[in-house]
């Protein structure tokens, strides 16, 4: 899968940097949110992308749905670059190219019944609505039809993302961004979610890029992963239930909670903090907090480049499998 | 027995909350507290640190015994010497838990100062210990810091550091890590399962993460609609849960051995209170198992191995079968109350 015959997205040395500050005597500051990020996603497959807060994870998603503009890099759909795509064309693309977003409580209107919500993607492009697309919708991601004329506030969290969900399948879309649908939802909600996007990507024939912190979630959900940290990806795995071989990997794989009470004392939590991204040190990012780095890993900045076998790692001494 | 609540009952207006809940937390010990949102867990939480009353909640009945003194009916002005002092409350969200325009110092300082009577410097030091034992790099230097220039974690440990600035006999944590990322989850876990033990106090862990549960309790409480499902050792619960919703809460941890498609959630969502029935099992509307009894007969607390759990139908009992004990005749006149 590593090299698609037709990959439905692909992306080439995606880099964003975000300028802060800057005025009268005072120099603005620069941080790279995302480092020249390759990625190939094939028609159906799902893609997860993991890493903490802050590793450029969602900047990334907004950056291949074209909300935000890239500073360097290249964004082919359908084999089309929509790198700079505008107006019509965006909008075109928008239409296969769609988007769930983490807060279900704030990307819906509140004053926006949820037929009012789920009709807008196409008075947005100036369509008329389909004859029952609204309850085919709501049939779809398992809301009863009464919803139809009830307002956000008067549903719970799971029921709102459902909706989320719905208004990003409106125009039958092939590609979804979902960007950590289920982070502000119960664990039976979250679990209720992921089985309806299972469901609808074996249905629909849909293509999921899946932004996650969970990777036990991911490993779950998603045939590839992607691990991300300080904007850089750092792991690439084909098989996403393999060991992991970037340290990080093996870091986030050890926080995450096994629900066995024996694989107790296991946990080693990772210490320290992540460096600002605005001041980050000259060699690998992850190197200050890294129990394996070496006196080269401060120096030096590891590529994307090392095989594992099971997909690439950018680390100078990788855990071997 | 440090803390011990037995049969807490609770309403808010003229709607109950919680009914019949009793569990109870030893030093040294970790009880986790768990359930979906809307099951009553932090209710419960405010219950035990008296701040219930604040949101109009009245206790119509049951005891709530902290070391030998009965908190329910306790005057605010003697509640006042306990909260903070004996018994801390760590709260979900760390960003709005801190006053924005006070150092973190100082807000650190201000519990060791009104509970132990420190004065200024004394409490700084006392202050800046804590935050090293809470292996904040720099404390010094940190305490100096506001809020908004501390990351989620950090902020976090800081209102931990807050609740053990008077050196608190119990801790109540309402989903200490719900905010934070999965690695700063571990950390924050493992310091307070630390604590508990290096500083024998008992520690009540309020979360809907069963994976949290497995790994730093000892005692394990299931909420569900207001009323406890099952308790028990944390071991019997994970591996061999005998009440239907602790099942499917376990069911509903992805991992990566399951099979695609494997992880379902339980259908429907917890019932709002004006919905609770008195004489059924609240948790039957989503339940495979249910049946005629379970929509009309309270399920009481019975002891299955060393848990306690109310069920008509528990799981690993299924010789018995649910269809031959519903039709047992006296099955329908068993304790209903």
């Amino acid at each position: 899968m590593s090299n698609p015959v037709d990959p439905i997205l692909s992306i080439e040395g995606l880099t964003r940097r975000f300028t802060t500050g800057g005025g009268f005597l005072r120099a603005a500051r620069s941080m790279t949110a995302v480092r020249a990020v390759d990625l190939r996603v094939a028609r159906g497959d799902i893609v997860g992308i993991v890493g903490e807060s802050g590793c450029g994870k969602s900047t990334f998603a907004r950056l291949a749905m074209r909300l935000i503009e890239p500073s360097e890099g290249k964004i082919l759909f359908e084999g089309r670059d929509v790198t700079h795509a505008r107006g019509r064309s965006l909008r075109d693309l928008r239409k296969k190219l769609q988007m769930v977003f983490q807060d279900p409580y704030s990307s819906l209107d509140p004053r926006y019944t949820v037929r009012d919500c789920l009709e807008e993607p196409f008075r947005a492009v100036g369509e008329k609505v389909p004859a029952g697309r609204v309850e085919t919708l709501l049939d779809l991601v398992g809301l009863a039809r009464s919803f139809a004329d009830t307002y956000p506030h008067q549903m719970s969290g799971g029921q709102r993302q459902r909706v989320g969900i719905a208004r990003a399948l409106a125009h039958q879309p092939d590609f979804i961004v979902l960007d950590e649908p289920t982070a502000s939802l119960d664990v039976s909600i979250q679990a209720q979610i992921i089985a309806l996007l299972q469901d609808l990507h074996a249905r629909a024939g849909l293509t999921y890029l899946f932004i996650s912190h969970d990777l036990g979630l991911v490993r779950y959900f998603c045939s590839r992963i992607m691990v991300m940290y300080l904007g850089s990806v750092v792991e690439v795995m084909e098989d996403p239930k393999a060991a992991p071989c970037h340290p990080y990997t093996a870091a986030l794989m050890a926080s995450s909670f096994s629900p066995d009470p024996k694989a107790r004392a296991e946990i080693v939590p990772l210490e320290g903090e992540i460096p600002s991204p605005f001041n980050l040190p000259p060699g690998c990012p992850f190197a200050p907090r890294c129990p394996r780095a070496l006196p080269r890993c401060q120096q030096e900045l590891p590529q994307l480049t090392t095989a594992t076998g099971n997909g690439r790692v950018a680390c100078f001494n990788p855990i071997e499998p | 027995m440090l803390l011990d609540v037995k049969d807490l009952s609770l309403r808010i207006g003229a709607v109950n909350l919680l009914d019949r809940v009793s569990f109870s937390v030893d030093r040294g010990q970790v009880l986790g507290l768990v359930g979906e949102s809307g099951s009553g867990k932090s209710l419960t939480a405010m219950a035990l640190t008296g701040l219930v009353r604040r949101i109009g909640g009245i206790v119509t009945g049951g005891t709530i015994t902290f070391d030998g003194q009965e908190l329910t009916g306790l005057k605010e002005s003697a509640y006042r010497k306990l909260r903070g002092k004996r018994i801390a409350f760590i709260t979900q969200n760390p960003m709005s838990a801190l006053d924005a325009l006070k150092t973190i110092g100082d807000q650190v300082d201000q519990v060791s100062r009104l509970h132990l009577g420190l004065g200024r410097k004394a409490a700084r030091a006392h202050t800046v210990d804590i935050l090293t034992r809470l292996r904040i790099p720099d404390a010094a230097t940190v305490a100096h810091a506001y809020p908004h220039q501390l990351s989620g974690g950090m902020k976090q440990r800081m209102v931990i550091a807050m609740a053990l600035a008077a050196d608190a006999d119990l801790i109540v944590a309402d989903e200490p890590t719900t905010a934070l990322d999965v690695t700063v989850q571990a950390q924050i876990v493992m310091i307070l399962a630390d604590l508990v033990k290096k500083r024998d106090i008992g520690l009540i862990l309020i979360t809907h993460d069963m994976g949290v549960v497995a790994q730093i309790c000892d005692q394990v409480c299931v909420l569900y609609a207001g009323r406890i499902a099952e308790s028990g050792p944390v071991g019997q619960i994970m591996e061999a849960p005998r009440h239907p919703y602790s099942a499917a809460l376990i069911g509903c941890i992805p991992r990566d051995d399951m099979a695609p498609g494997a992880l379902k959630g339980i259908p429907g969502s917890v019932p709002s209170a004006a919905d609770y029935g008195a004489e059924c099992c609240r948790f039957a509307s989503r339940c495979a198992r249910a049946d005629h009894r379970c929509t009309t007969l309270r399920p009481e607390m019975t002891p299955h191995g060393q848990a306690l759990v109310a069920c008509h139908h528990p799981l690993g009992s299924d010789l018995a079968g649910p269809r031959s004990s519903f039709l047992t005749p006296e099955g329908a006149h068993v304790q209903s109350r």
